[in-house]
């Protein structure tokens, strides 16, 4: 299993790598000059001069390239805010807690949500539920969360006054952008359920344990579930990104000092290190959290070890497979 | 040989239509689809009042028959911006998941077609853009980019390449080894001749499923980022820089949130249906 682990572990390396080079050229396609921006309009063409050799400007891409990644890796530098001229590393640091608590909630509301109503809707498929469920699933996958959210303020916070519109002070305070972020993707979840579900219990081991006279329950539970929820889990790791990207638009709306709204704001104030490093930060959780996805899926089903024990290759594109395909059923 | 029975009106795609229309919700989003291009095309005629019309002593007005969704705080008319902004809006989902699947598509198929080393390479590049979530790539390559319909563009069909790569790859990776694209070799039709004749028709239906999916989620993408205020600059309208807009008035004038967002819930809805209608109409396996 260790092994299994560190082999994940190695092989997201170059993935990782890539990411800082991207975020890297995004950085170097931003026009203006850095050194001109930090020091403000009024500076002198020497002090200019001075900043741009001091922050290494001048030096060959590569040789910056490298320096950067070497920044991302040793020092965690993931850039220096032009407005208040500190690593942006820290601010990171202490905001990502309330952005990482939103979209664990989130992920919480969304899995049970997601998952019972796709067990539902497939047991009961072609019902008058079945078809409620997915018609409102779709509604769920095609509203913007960020309007979403101003019309749940509107309602819930200044109509009818039940939750607070802005801020995080308490319980309450979560409820309202929990509930926002959470809609799409209990949506996506419910539709990966049912589909997966379906294709499942009409597989021959489902008749035989129904055959043997299993409750319907335990056949659904045990039989059924188990096997369905291998691309539901795929589609949840993913969903998580897309909360990650989510959280950015819904903490500017709900105004809760997370990750997303020093980014949001950042942008207002034409603070580029500050977004990019935002996003190279949540880009970089968002791989670890695949790869602990990646090593649930072994738990689940231990084919995916035993498969990876005789030919790690061929697990990796199956998995890449598996990820195409739920690609494809999620749009967004 | 889709192609050709193509050319003479009958055969597999005419069965998809014929699918396609028994499927009432995919039509009705079709027929949105349809409506809000018209709409979008001669936005001049239909609009009520231009896009940019002030009237400061109509401020804040609330929908009445006059102005049917209200007005906003430069006493502008919202439903002639809204009708406006879908030029925006349509423009940036079309446009973006053309370059996304004209760039993606190439990339997939050569990947597939050649193997190897060639779609090793591809596909860890592939993988890379992949592990940032959509989203955020947007908002990083829009605020480098700066605002502007072009760059918006640019930024959210950048971030749906890795997906037209992978569906692309498969989906030729399977007709590849199909029997006819042997026997069109063993007769000694050309690559060219094999790729356009007998792998891109039969390789298209997820394709369609995903570009239309994908249309929507590049408008959805569209209006976030205007919301950010990385998109459009005003006074141009564009629906989520409406909703910006509207965000400081949101305690006293409910129609100013209210209308431009169901406007776009709308639209992804519609498109959402036709696209999960296609899927069934193309693939009748899938309809368990």
């Amino acid at each position: 299993m260790y092994k299994y682990i560190l082999k994940r572990l190695l092989m997201m390396v170059p993935v990782l790598l890539g990411v800082i080079m991207v975020i890297f050229i995004i950085i170097e396609i931003t026009p203006g000059d850095p050194a001109r921006i930090m020091l403000g309009e009024s500076a002198t063409e020497e002090a200019v001069a001075r900043m741009r050799e001091e922050m290494g400007l001048n030096r060959n891409i590569v040789v910056r390239f490298l320096d950067y990644v070497r920044g991302v890796v040793l020092r965690f530098d993931f850039g220096t805010s032009y407005r208040t001229k500190q690593p942006v590393i820290g601010e990171i640091i202490s905001r990502f807690p309330t952005t990482f608590k939103l979209a664990g909630l989130t992920t919480i509301i969304s899995v049970v949500m997601g998952i019972s109503l796709g067990i539902v809707s497939a047991t009961k498929q072609y019902t008058i539920f079945d078809s409620l469920a997915t018609g409102i699933a779709l509604f769920g996958v095609s509203i913007p969360n960020f309007w979403q959210g101003l019309m749940s303020i509107i309602i819930f916070s200044i109509w009818l006054r039940w939750l607070p519109a802005s801020g995080s002070y308490g319980p309450e305070y979560w409820i309202l952008p929990a509930a926002t972020l959470g809609t799409s993707a209990s949506a996506v979840i419910m539709r990966m359920t049912r589909s997966s579900l379906l294709e499942v219990i009409r597989q021959d081991y489902i008749r035989t344990a129904r055959s043997k006279g299993q409750t319907e329950m335990k056949v659904i539970m045990y039989h059924g579930l188990k096997n369905a929820l291998i691309p539901v889990l795929t589609v949840i790791g993913m969903q998580f990104g897309f909360l990650l990207g989510g959280s950015v638009l819904i903490e500017s709306v709900f105004a809760i000092p997370g990750l997303g709204k020093y980014m949001i704001d950042a942008i207002g104030q034409r603070d580029f290190p500050v977004v990019q490093g935002g996003v190279l930060f949540l880009a970089i959780t968002f791989s670890f959290v695949n790869l602990f996805v990646d090593i649930l899926y072994s738990y689940l089903d231990p084919r995916i070890k035993s498969q990876y024990k005789r030919d790690s290759k061929e697990t990796h594109k199956k998995d890449i497979r598996q990820k195409e395909v739920l690609n494809g059923k999620q749009a967004q | 040989m889709v192609s050709k029975h193509n050319k003479k009106k009958r055969g597999p795609w005419r069965e998809v239509w014929r699918r396609l229309k028994k499927n009432k919700m995919a039509m009705g989003g079709l027929t949105v689809m349809i409506l809000l291009a018209l709409i979008a095309i001669f936005a001049e005629y239909v609009a009520p009042y231009g896009f940019d019309d002030q009237n400061l002593a109509n401020r804040f007005i609330g929908p009445s028959r006059e102005y049917l969704f209200g007005t906003d705080n430069l006493g502008r008319d919202i439903l002639s911006r809204i009708i406006y902004g879908s030029r925006v809006s349509l423009t940036v989902g079309f446009i973006a998941v053309g370059i996304a699947l004209v760039i993606g598509g190439a990339l997939g198929a050569v990947a597939a077609f050649y193997g190897g080393k060639v779609d090793n390479v591809i596909m860890r590049l592939v993988d890379i853009i992949l592990a940032i979530p959509g989203m955020l790539l947007a908002i990083s390559l829009a605020a480098a980019l700066g605002p502007g319909l072009t760059n918006m563009m640019i930024a959210i069909g950048v971030g749906s390449i890795p997906g037209y790569a992978r569906i692309v790859r498969s989906s030729v990776m399977t007709v590849k080894e199909q029997e006819y694209v042997e026997a069109a070799r063993s007769v000694g039709a050309s690559d060219l001749r094999i790729i356009m004749n007998h792998i891109i028709p039969n390789s298209l239906a997820p394709v369609i499923v995903q570009s239309t999916l994908g249309v929507a989620g590049a408008i959805l993408s569209a209006s976030a980022l205007s919301f950010l205020g990385l998109g459009i600059k005003p006074p141009n309208p564009e629906w989520g820089g409406m909703l910006a807009g509207a965000r400081q008035f949101i305690r006293d004038y409910w129609h100013m949130t209210t209308f431009p967002g169901l406007m776009i819930m709308i639209t992804i809805y519609a498109l959402n249906l036709l696209g999960d209608g296609l899927r069934d109409a193309l693939d009748p396996r899938l309809r368990s």
